[in-house]
């Protein structure tokens, strides 16, 4: 019984293809928007955009994989692009960590939405 | 059915649940840990994508260096032995809304335009000798930039970092 | 060396400045003197450069147009369009190569007269670093071969001159001045902005002369012939709000609150010039139509702005006045026709009025001197009715001022006379061909004011006795990092670097070496044919300068008459015409009419919107009630506003602005990224929809 039902579910799920890992990025891209917003811990707030990129890579792989925009296939642009968004989000991380420091230090706080003075 | 779709399936589901957890867990550090298994999941989908330099990277860099480095930043700026390691929400509900809207626009976007595309034809090869090469070539100058960009990120952080605020 | 190589030393002058600017920012304080020996350097190499590229253009050169251009976005196949690229670039052609050295002389002299001028000043080596973004700035319009780069130019001397005129912004009014400035350009230069949008729908490209080059092979903008004169007047609004012509003038005087040298800078001689450049540069599209209404809004400005000045006792107040006078006047030269003369009178108006208003700093400065000297932190040093007397104290400043005031009177031997006869001339020649009598005779009217209000001005100043004995004991003349400049500018005045001829400027280098271009416009929308209104021009060349001569030495006996024998009582005439003299010091109530018209009729929609609001939230309880009251306490308020005129408008404004903003405006990012996201969902539906 229980066999069967597994069988089930496999057949009921389809052959993997592009749309299923762009799917994915899409779940993964709005949980990242979420945390951004919802978060009021900076740090929360920075795991949330890399989770953002990290959706944003598997897009940009996806297709330097499968091609789908271009009549010409597949290519490696997709990948360097990648890397572009790794190497940009290693300095982002490391920045933002560094203000994020510095924040604490000036208010004694991360909570984003404490540190508001701009608002005066 | 094949070996494939399965691995693709488990992988999958990792990096949703553990994306889950980061987002909605009270924890910080449980967040943490958990954002550590998403960064192993998407890794595992660019293996899956034949991209095995990238899901190296993806390991050295996100696992090994940026969560490290929040990791850093949590136990810098929360007090550890006390319990003010958890953490407040705000505009759930609008935010809840976006997020669904989102994701609901965005597959359905995707499954209408890309849903035939299948398994290309052309036979996976080692990527990192022709991203090497691309990255000399084509993509020499932002290459380049970027380099200047992490180095202007380097000093720009360690001089925010350090600086001591003055009375 | 070809004609490119001019180009490529054009880009040297271009990116000299920018060096320093960006070497001021951040290396200003920490150098010896906070650098001023750096930026002033640059600026006369960059000077010399640019002598040299304006020489061998006259000379080798003649009749080349160097350029340099290169790709800035390609966009390869645009569905519906074609091919798409845009390509920028830089050209030096004569016009170019003349107002560069003019930017330059008047920039380095600057320089130099701010050491004197800006000495003790806080921030010192910042003030240095905006000159030469200026600079840099005003070379990207004179240089660019392209509507685009022009543009980029243009907002960024806007820029510019708003950190120039808030650099003391620790004075309220200053800061503000630096605010009107601002947002006043921003009127302007949207109309600028939708004609050059015209232009490049309809060719697809930003360079003149591939504009130029459509148009002559009869491509219409938009595919009619009206809309080219109104993309030739769009494109002139640009002008109107840069040169600070009617209706959008109010900028300026109120600019004065700058630093003085900003002042000879930017609001005299070079960046208010750049309206009459442009106009100039997009010449051959023009329609006879468009130069009408550029005609007659110049002569509206210089009608205006010079009736103003008379009325005006801070002695940097009148100077702006004239300058607006004066640009009126430009504009009204190139609208009638006369390109060559009113480009040249920015020329020698450049050099006189730098010079009048550099004067005028020295004597601020002199005065700022003596009264801090006795402790007087009342009396205001630009008033011209505190000063009297102070050619003995100041003999160079005095004599320069005199040569500078002789110019832009239109005295013979100086270069003012040569170009304001040239454009009165021209509109004499214009109303030959179009009956547009109007034109000229107020044209010499206002040569007359000038002349009349300019020597009421020295006479103030100089001559007379001084107000305060006692102050008078401590006035000094300038140093003489700031008084050779003034020599400078005084000797640049005279007619001999213009034409040989002190009498007919026509056969001058400047005229030779810019003739009116040939026009692009199909032939029944175009003006008179540049050769038969030169012809007009030569007739009308000799009336023209007894006609100016009389009026501008009427002006001088005038103010003589009333200000230094005292035979007409000026007092008398103020009182017996109050309303007219109360309403010329009010500067024509351009100020209140704008601020009724525009700023209440802003607030009145405010308060329509805000009676409709609370309508709403209220319900239909009291719904009758609440309308008639609250449509009594509109008309009533409104009633008040059109009566009363201004009653702290602005403050209303604002107040009501950051009521509906602060609900917006929460300090928190995540509030604001929720706010993107959900505009980008909502635009993507419409889009979908559409």
């Amino acid at each position: 019984m229980q066999t069967s039902l597994f069988n089930g579910v496999l057949a009921w799920l389809p052959n993997v293809q592009l749309a299923h890992f762009l799917i994915v990025s899409a779940i993964l891209f709005a949980l990242g928007l979420y945390g951004i917003v919802t978060r009021r811990n900076a740090i929360m707030v920075l795991m949330g955009v890399e989770l953002v990129l990290n959706a944003a890579n598997i897009n940009l792989i996806a297709f330097s994989r499968y091609g789908g925009l271009h009549a010409s296939g597949p290519a490696l642009d997709g990948q360097v692009a990648a890397i572009f968004v790794i190497i940009l989000a290693a300095a982002e991380a490391a920045i933002a960590l560094a203000i994020v420091l510095n924040i604490y230090n000036r208010f004694q706080t991360v909570n984003v939405d404490e540190v508001s003075s701009l608002k005066e | 059915m094949e070996t494939f779709d399965i691995v693709f399936y488990i992988f999958a589901t990792l990096t949703i649940v553990s994306a889950f957890v980061v987002v909605f867990t009270k924890n910080i550090m449980y967040a943490a840990f958990s954002l550590l298994f998403t960064f192993i999941g998407v890794a595992a989908l660019y293996v899956l994508l034949h991209a095995d330099f990238l899901a190296v990277t993806q390991i050295l860099i996100y696992v090994g260096g940026i969560l490290v480095l929040l990791l850093f930043g949590v136990m810098l700026t929360n007090n550890v032995v006390s319990v003010d390691i958890k953490t407040g929400t705000l505009n759930t509900i609008p935010a809840l809304v976006a997020a669904a809207v989102i994701v609901g626009s965005l597959a359905a976007v995707f499954y209408m335009t890309w849903s035939t595309v299948g398994e290309p034809a052309t036979a996976p090869t080692a990527t990192t000798r022709a991203i090497g090469e691309l990255l000399m070539t084509g993509y020499a100058l932002p290459f380049e930039v970027a380099s200047v960009v992490l180095l202007a990120a380097l000093i720009g952080a360690a001089l925010m970092a350090r600086r001591t605020r003055k009375p | 060396m070809s004609a490119d190589t001019l180009v490529t030393l054009s880009l040297a002058v271009l990116l000299l400045p920018l060096a320093g600017f960006v070497l001021m920012m951040f290396f200003g304080k920490k150098l010896p003197r906070q650098g001023d020996w750096l930026e002033t350097g640059i600026i006369t190499i960059a000077l010399g450069i640019a002598l040299y590229v304006l020489f061998q253009k006259m000379t080798t050169f003649a009749g080349e147009v160097g350029s340099l251009r290169f790709t800035w976005i390609d966009f390869h196949e645009v569905p519906g369009i074609g091919p798409l690229k845009i390509v920028l670039g830089f050209t030096i052609d004569n016009l170019a190569a003349i107002m560069m050295a003019v930017v330059m002389i008047i920039s380095t002299l600057v320089h130099y007269f701010s050491i004197g001028y800006m000495h003790d000043d806080v921030r010192y080596s910042r003030y240095f670093g905006y000159l030469g973004i200026f600079t840099f700035s005003m070379l990207v319009i004179v240089l660019a071969d392209n509507l685009f780069l022009l543009y980029v130019g243009w907002e960024l001397v806007g820029l510019s001159s708003y950190l120039l005129i808030g650099h003391w912004y620790e004075k309220k009014s200053a800061s503000n001045a630096a605010m009107k400035a601002f947002i006043t350009n921003r009127v302007g230069d949207l109309g600028f902005f939708i004609g050059m949008a015209i232009m490049f729908t309809t060719f697809h490209t930003f360079g003149l002369t591939e504009i130029f080059a459509g148009l002559q092979s009869g491509q219409m903008p938009l595919g009619s012939e009206s809309w080219l004169t109104v993309a030739g007047v769009l494109i002139f609004c640009g002008a109107i709000g840069k040169s600070a012509q009617f209706p959008l003038h109010v900028w300026l005087p109120d600019a004065m609150e700058g630093p003085t040298p900003v002042s000879a800078l930017i609001h005299a001689a070079t960046m208010v010039a750049a309206g009459v450049y442009l106009v100039a540069r997009v010449f051959p599209l023009l329609t006879a139509d468009a130069l009408m209404v550029i005609a007659y809004i110049g002569l509206t400005t210089a009608f205006i702005s010079a009736t103003i000045a008379i009325a005006q006792n801070d002695i940097k107040k009148v100077l702006a006045y004239s300058t607006i006078s004066q640009l009126g006047y430009m504009v009204m030269g190139l609208g009638v026709g006369a390109y060559t003369y009113g480009f040249m009178h920015l020329v020698t108006h450049a050099m006189f009025k730098a010079g009048l208003f550099l004067g005028s700093g020295s004597v601020i400065h002199a005065m700022h001197g003596a009264m801090h000297h006795q402790h007087d932190h009342h009396t205001d040093p630009q008033d011209i009715r505190n000063m009297g007397g102070l050619r003995t104290k100041m003999p160079v400043t005095f004599w320069a001022f005199v040569i500078y005031t002789l110019a832009i009177s239109g005295v013979p031997l100086t270069s003012g006379f040569m170009s304001k006869d040239g454009i009165l001339a021209g509109t004499m020649a214009f109303a030959g061909f179009t009956g547009h009598t109007l034109i000229p005779i107020v044209g010499f009217f206002v040569a007359g004011l000038t002349a009349f209000y300019m020597f009421r001005l020295v006479i103030l100043t100089f001559l007379g006795a001084h107000a305060d004995e006692k102050r008078f004991a401590h006035v000094h003349e300038s140093p003489k990092v700031m008084i050779i400049p003034l020599m400078i500018l005084a000797v640049l005045s005279v007619f001999v670097f213009y034409s040989w001829n002190p009498l007919d400027a026509s056969h001058g280098w400047i005229s030779q070496a810019l003739p009116r271009p040939a026009t692009v416009v199909p032939e029944h929308l175009a003006a008179t044919e540049a050769a038969e209104f030169a012809e007009g021009v030569h007739h009308a060349h000799m009336p023209a300068m007894l006609l100016s001569l009389t009026v501008a030495g009427l002006g001088i006996a005038l103010a003589f008459a009333t200000y230094y024998w005292k035979k007409i009582s000026a007092d008398r005439i103020a009182t017996s015409l109050a309303p007219v003299h109360r309403f010329l010091v009010d500067k024509w109530r351009f100020d209140e009419l704008y601020g009724t018209v525009v700023v209440g009729g802003t607030l009145a929609l405010t308060r329509a919107l805000n009676w409709v609001d609370s309508k709403i939230i209220d319900g239909a309880v009291n719904g009758a009630g609440w309308a008639t009251r609250g449509t009594s306490f509109i008309s009533s308020r409104f009633d008040a506003l059109v009566i009363d005129g201004i009653v702290n408008l602005s403050a209303y404004l604002s107040g009501f602005g950051g009521l509906v903003l602060r609900k917006f405006q929460t300090g928190k990012v995540q509030t604001y990224v929720l706010f993107t996201v959900a505009s980008v969902l909502v635009l993507y539906f419409v889009f979908r929809m559409v």
